[in-house]
């Protein structure tokens, strides 16, 4: 994609004047060279927010996405669930608490699993709907709208956030940038907080925060979080999706000429021109674009999507909200900025069309994976059970005779009751005539804990074969025997 | 090791590194300085460098912002830092912290010791007969005994061919709390000599061996027995005329059904006739004092009740701390 973007962009729009200069039969003017430096200040972008008085249709649904993230986010800490946090990494004791669910380090392929669908979701949304995630839930995205938003209420929109940067500092300038940088940093501190509060139990947090009594790791990952969400958000922005972020630059190999992206219809758009209120645009041979630059002034990125497709496009399709309002109050067709794919600018089709040729092989090996990964989480984690068992044989003893003959193998299991409550245990053994627990067959384990078991098993030596036999020791649930588990072990022969 | 090093080594690596921390950071500078040729568009603008591969694919000018140049720089002054303060350059530099692997493990140690020292202390005060039924004393104890001692005793301490179990009534070198202690912490050697010589023949050792069988009336020949009766004077000396052995020399007794190596006649005999030679290491080297304690008391819980122990042992037990 990366080549498709050069490519494109190498269209335009030198490589367009120089096609139009040499259709007007003039000699293609020779390139000019200067000498540039490989680093260049950032030039700060001042996106234009409003255009109207109505949001546009697709920053509606940023705003929507970015209420439903947000609500999600700050609000799952706060819910209990048995008195408990409903949902806690609790990283010191290695337990995960998701609602009724308490996942173990052994529980750690459920995380692969949740992992591959994450990345195969990225890969089908891609593919057939271009940079969605960088557009509308990106944690990047969504809290540069936050905190876009502050900055407009307590600096005004565009024309007065330049004017404001270029005046010399005065009293109002620094109140007002103080206001938003203070607005900024405690949005900022609240989200440092709550990411804090899913490792460590929030509630308790709080009231540390209100005593200002956090220390420790808990008051450095508040801190640092709060740093990367002030930093990013309200300092870096696009510069944290064009040089930081990889899958900025990955979601490119998804990319095809049928994925959506944001597109401006050149055919339909050129020549550009304000044209005039005597004249119509026809008359003046203008297209309709009216080369007003909002689409230009709305980019959060800075670019311009007349270009073509460039590789900053975010895909927020802000350009589009911009331009369909100027459409409209020109009482020209909407759609000059529109979501299209490149096939469909082309052969010139669109809706039904564009459609059809979401249908392709891509779309279905994507979806495929994906939905078999998923059934095969939630059908792995339905059907857990909340006991594991791990059997470790006494390395140092092979076996040993006890008084009446018999031969004696000592085995530690790891008990580890994962639900939360406590329950009584027994322990069986099969595989061998005569296999017997010597030990105690029943004990308890209290709830989320592990517990070492001393396991004797005996067998006569006439069902021993010389060296080791293999049996399986199984654990039971006394109150549900379909808690169970089957390990297999080997029990020793005394070699004589 | 010291065959294969010399200081030639340390400046090899000091130069090396600084060589290149230098040099990364004089590439850098340099780089930051250096221009490359852009060509412009119809608009005056900077576009491509004027590369082009594979017929249209062009290198455009897209300059990376300057604070990017600064993380790099960050990463020299970070390594020059490091090297100033930790030993990265061979042995002739120890660094401004004076840091070594040997000095981070002792105060891992120390403030382990520092942490859980006053625990030990504590228990180490109390009597062994009132510690092992602590359930904090006996968990600890048990750590103890898994990491030092499950590897021959088994981890259920009932032992195997060879090694003690140390759950039944046998102690060869006795069951109190100071034996179990000094066992660990000296080690025991317990030699049983090879007897066939002293026997007579293969028939002597057989009719002895049958005889200790007798004791424990366990399956036995009573012909032979009676015969091994008169011969077992020679194996009174340790074992007691009575055969009930002589914890002094760590000599079991053999009248009960406990085995150390087996109690058939094929492994009795084999005893007799080649003797046995079985080792206890010492571990006062291994284990400190507090944790010799702790593992005694664990070990004595093993064979002891609660409720019947302690009181009988209460008023043995001020007798040893004076002798001290």
């Amino acid at each position: 994609m990366n080549e498709a973007v050069e490519v494109k962009r190498s269209d335009d729009p030198a490589a367009r004047v120089a096609q139009a200069s040499e259709a007007a039969g003039e000699p293609a003017a020779p390139f000019r060279e200067v000498e540039i430096q490989l680093y260049a200040k950032r030039k700060e972008i001042y996106p234009r927010q409003r255009i109207g008085d109505a949001l546009g249709r697709f920053q509606k649904w940023r705003w929507l996405l970015v209420w439903a993230t947000q609500v999600v986010f700050y609000g799952l800490p706060w819910l209990q669930w048995n008195d408990r946090q409903a949902l806690l990494f609790d990283l010191a004791s290695r337990k995960f608490y998701l609602f009724s669910l308490v996942l173990w380090p052994q529980d750690i392929i459920y995380l692969t699993a949740i992992l591959i669908i994450a990345a195969l979701a990225l890969f089908l949304f891609t593919a057939v709907g271009g940079r969605l995630w960088c557009g509308y839930a990106c944690p990047q995205t969504v809290y540069t709208e936050i905190f876009m938003w502050i900055e407009k209420v307590i600096e005004g929109d565009r024309a007065r956030r330049m004017r404001l940067d270029q005046e010399p500092m005065s009293v109002r300038k620094f109140a007002l940038k103080s206001a938003k940088h203070g607005a900024w940093i405690a949005v900022a501190l609240w989200t440092g907080f709550t990411f804090v509060g899913y490792f460590t139990p929030i509630r308790p947090l709080l009231l540390e925060l209100v005593t200002l009594s956090v220390t420790g790791w808990s008051l450095f990952w508040i801190l640092f979080y709060g740093f990367a969400t002030y930093g990013n958000a309200g300092w870096m922005r696009e510069q944290v999706c064009k040089y930081m972020c990889p899958y900025a630059r990955f979601q490119s190999a998804m990319f095809d000429p049928d994925t959506l992206i944001v597109t401006y219809d050149g055919e339909r758009g050129e020549p550009r021109g304000a044209g005039s209120k005597k004249s119509g645009r026809a008359e003046l041979g203008l297209g309709d674009c009216l080369d007003c630059n909002l689409c230009v002034q709305v980019c959060p990125t800075g670019i311009d999507i007349r270009n073509g497709l460039q590789y900053e496009c975010i895909g927020c399709a802000a350009c589009i909200d911009a331009c369909d309002h100027v459409m409209e109050k020109a009482g020209l067709p909407k759609g000059l900025v529109r979501y299209s794919t490149q096939h469909a600018l082309q052969e010139r089709y669109a809706g039904a069309g564009i459609w059809r040729h979401v249908f392709r092989p891509r779309v279905f090996v994507y979806t495929g994976i994906l939905a078999t990964v998923t059934v095969a989480l939630f059908v792995a984690v339905a059907i857990r059970i909340p006991l594991k068992v791990d059997v470790i044989r006494d390395r140092g003893a092979l076996a040993r005779e006890v008084e009446d003959g018999r031969i004696e193998n000592t085995y530690r299991l790891q008990v580890m009751n994962t639900s939360e409550q406590p329950r009584r245990y027994v322990v069986s053994a099969t595989g061998l005539d005569g296999l017997q627990v010597a030990s105690d067959t029943a004990f308890d384990v209290s709830g989320a804990t592990t517990q070492s078991v001393l396991v004797r098993l005996q067998a006569s030596p006439e069902a021993l074969k010389p060296g080791s036999n293999k049996i399986t020791i199984s654990v039971a649930a006394v109150d549900d025997p379909s808690l169970k588990v089957d390990e297999k072990a080997v029990f020793l022969g005394l070699g004589r | 090791m010291s065959d294969f090093y010399s200081v030639f080594w340390d400046y090899y690596i000091a130069i090396i590194s600084i060589v290149s921390v230098v040099g990364c950071g004089v590439f850098l500078w340099m780089q930051s300085k250096r221009t490359v040729k852009v060509k412009l568009n119809a608009q005056g603008e900077p576009q491509t460098t004027g590369h082009v591969w594979d017929g249209d694919l062009q290198e455009f000018h897209n300059p990376m912002p300057r604070w990017w140049i600064l993380l790099f720089y960050i990463t020299v002054a970070y390594s020059i830092l490091y090297l100033v303060l930790y030993p990265g350059l061979g042995t002739q530099w120890r660094g401004v912290l004076n840091w070594t692997q040997l000095g981070q493990y002792q105060s891992e140690v120390k403030s382990a010791d520092a942490r859980f020292g006053p625990i030990f202390a504590a228990f180490a005060k109390e009597p062994v007969e009132k510690i092992a039924f602590d359930p904090k004393a006996r968990q600890i104890g048990e750590r103890i005994f898994l990491n030092n001692c499950a590897q021959c005793h088994g981890s259920d301490a009932r032992g195997s061919r060879g090694f003690p179990n140390l759950t039944d009534s046998e102690w060869m070198y006795g069951a109190t709390p100071d034996s179990i202690k000094v066992t660990i912490v000296n080690g025991r050697n317990g030699v049983m000599p090879p007897m066939a010589a002293a026997l007579g023949d293969k028939e002597g050792v057989l009719d002895v061996a049958n005889y200790v069988l007798a004791l424990s009336d366990s399956a036995h020949d009573s012909v032979r027995a009676a015969r091994g009766k008169e011969k077992f004077a020679a194996c009174a000396a340790c074992h007691g005329p009575e055969a009930k052995g002589n914890p002094a020399l760590g000599a079991p007794d053999l009248t009960n059904k406990i085995w150390l190596y087996g109690g058939t006649v094929a492994a009795i005999t084999e005893t007799i006739t080649n003797g046995r030679n079985n080792m206890m290491p010492k571990h006062g080297d291994i284990l400190t004092e507090p944790e010799v304690h702790l593992v005694a008391a664990y070990v004595w819980s093993l064979t002891n009740k609660p409720g019947a122990a302690a009181p009988a042992a209460a008023p043995a037990a001020p007798a040893p701390a004076p002798a001290k």
